[in-house]
């Protein structure tokens, strides 16, 4: 049992790593890649979010939406599941909020690092991809906290490596017509590439 | 001597000055591969030896001139060894061999040579000329000079590229490694992940067929034999190589990476003249033999690759060629001490891991150095913070 989280974990961090194999959440990885401290900040705000909102989304999904969940209401034929996507983004935006009102009571210090990446990626698609790759592949609970936190983990092993990445490219004389967003998507590029090492591995 | 020199006194002022000022890093280029270099530093200076880049990149090419030897001479060997047991060869390679009256005796080290040189060279000439022209072009717009970096990365491309490499991928090739590799980042030294390693990594990835699987190997066309490596992990292929052939590299793969002990006098060359880390291939080493005995101990009934010590695994595959040539680039290597210790290490046991589970990929390395090239940068930010720490830490009351 213990084998089988370990392997979906290893498999959500490296072989379907969320930014480098699947493209998603760009627009942060992107944007909020140019310290590598500030890539430590959203890579753990996209952990934290990513393991409380899909493991949510699967409670919603399997106690609500999917067909046959409301049979104790007396509604056995109703199928909600059109109702996901609007459901995942309306939970997610809310975890998000409620996690951020908890936050600044409780832990300040985490609330003030954190800062604006929290509201940030409310709207990041990583974060509604992974609900969605959780309804697909028909995850259950404990298997989607452990997707959320490999998923999560994932995203930011691969932004916090572009940082590095970016600072040492302070150095490069980069011509100037690439400079800036044109060199970033050339060297996400190669970093898939170098990712594509695991594409294959059977867990 | 002289005449040459003066000979290129008289054209300098063309470049410097006259009409042809554009093709200045062309006249630097030739000028100082025949003589060293006429700059200074003006700066303040705190040298201890003078060691440049040319000096560098030359103490490499000479590093590598085992392998170069290596592979003209197995590349002619396996095609030879095939020939003479029944396989029929139609390139043009072997039709020139066979006008020429030189033969295909396996046991013949010249005939082997001959054999070898005419897969090899067209594919070095080519890397050059492809290499070369993007280079020029990228200097003459660019403003900066020729550097020598690229001796080096020309050289290692074939060496790393399977004799019966069709010659407008291995253009094809060159071009993405040198442009999208290097040449977009400024050139030598600013480049994130190895340019040779990118030209192979893309060539891998666009056309599978013709640098994987069984039949581009051996030099003789649509012959089938896989790698050495292959062959170990295929548990329904006699493996009929000794250790004593894939340590010499008397074995099929790229041309230029099956012979470990090739590498090994490559590895001599590099540490003692200080140009090599020994402390990237030293931890390579040990993060491959920590992480085969690892896989040996667990075991597995269905895998025999589980059960490769790492005798077997130094010497098959590319294990050696990269340990020793490319995975110390300094330039996409880490740069602090500890964290070579760290790189080195990953990269040997990423290496096993990825040849051992990864069913879609025989070989590891290549793509092993690559993962660790882009993890260097923060490998190396990790190791300067703790550095920083520890210093305020003492200094600071």
């Amino acid at each position: 049992m213990l084998e089988h989280y370990l392997s979906l974990f290893i498999k959500s961090v490296f072989i379907e790593n969320m930014a480098l194999a699947f493209f998603l959440g760009m627009c942060t990885f992107l944007a909020v890649s140019k310290r590598v401290e500030t890539a430590i900040g959203l890579g753990i705000a996209v952990v934290v979010v990513q393991a409380i909102t899909v493991p949510v989304n699967n409670l919603i999904y399997h106690g609500i939406l999917t067909k046959g969940a409301l049979a104790w209401a007396g509604l056995p034929d109703v199928d909600l599941t059109f109702l996901g996507l609007i459901t995942y983004i309306g939970v997610i935006a809310s975890m998000v909020q409620i996690l951020e009102m908890a936050l600044d009571k409780f832990v300040p210090k985490l609330y003030n690092s954190l800062g604006i990446f929290l509201p940030l990626i409310t709207v990041n698609c990583a974060i509604l991809g992974g609900s969605l790759f959780m309804v697909e592949r028909n995850y259950n609970f404990p298997d989607s906290v452990v997707f959320g936190l490999g998923s999560g983990a994932g995203f930011a092993l691969a932004i916090i490596a572009l940082a590095g990445i970016r600072e040492k490219m302070k150095y490069s004389n980069v011509p100037p017509g690439l400079r800036g967003l044109g060199i970033t998507f050339i060297t996400v590029g190669l970093m898939a590439i170098a990712f594509m090492l695991f594409s294959g591995i059977q867990l | 001597m002289k005449l040459l020199r003066k000979f290129l006194d008289k054209q300098e002022h063309h470049f410097t000055t006259g009409k042809l000022k554009l093709w200045f890093p062309v006249f630097e280029m030739i000028d100082t591969i025949l003589y060293s270099t006429g700059k200074v530093t003006k700066t303040g200076s705190h040298i201890r030896d003078a060691l440049d880049l040319k000096r560098m990149m030359i103490t490499v090419v000479f590093a590598l001139v085992p392998t170069v030897f290596m592979a003209l001479y197995n590349t002619g060997l396996q095609a030879n060894l095939a020939i003479a047991h029944g396989a029929e060869s139609t390139a043009w390679q072997a039709q020139l061999v066979r006008s020429l009256g030189i033969g295909f005796d396996p046991m013949n080290i010249w005939a082997c040579m001959a054999h070898g040189a005419l897969y090899f060279l067209p594919i070095y000439i080519l890397t050059l000329a492809v290499g070369g022209i993007w280079e020029v072009l990228f200097a003459v717009i660019r403003k900066h000079d020729v550097a020598e970096g690229f001796l080096v990365t020309s050289l290692l491309i074939p060496l790393i590229l399977p004799p019966q490499i069709p010659y407008w991928q291995a253009a094809l090739g060159v071009t993405f490694g040198i442009v999208i590799g290097k040449e977009v980042f400024g050139g030598v030294g600013m480049n994130i992940l190895n340019p040779a390693l990118t030209t192979r990594a893309f060539l891998f990835f666009a056309y599978p067929a013709q640098i994987s699987g069984d039949k581009v190997w051996v030099a003789v066309d649509s012959l089938s034999q896989p790698t050495a490596l292959a062959q170990y992990a295929d548990s329904l292929i006699d493996f009929t190589y000794t250790w004593k052939d894939a340590f010499f590299g008397f074995i099929p793969g790229s041309m230029g990476e099956t012979s470990t002990l090739a590498c090994l006098i490559g590895a001599f060359i590099l540490i003692v003249t200080k140009i090599g880390s020994w402390r990237i291939m030293l931890s390579t080493l040990l993060g491959m033999v920590g992480m085969s005995l690892f896989f040996n101990l667990i075991g597995s009934e269905t895998n025999p690759m589980f059960a490769v010590t790492p005798m077997w695994h130094l010497v098959l595959g590319g294990f050696a060629f990269g340990a020793v040539y490319m995975a110390t680039d300094p330039v996409s290597a880490t740069l602090t001490e500890k964290g070579k210790w760290v790189y080195g290490a990953l990269i040997g046991i990423l290496c096993v891991l990825v040849r051992v589970i990864n069913p879609a990929f025989p070989e590891g390395m290549m793509l092993s150095i690559l993962f660790m090239n882009v993890f260097a940068p923060i490998i190396d930010k990790v190791v300067i913070n703790a550095n920083v720490k520890r210093r305020l830490a003492r200094n600071v009351q």
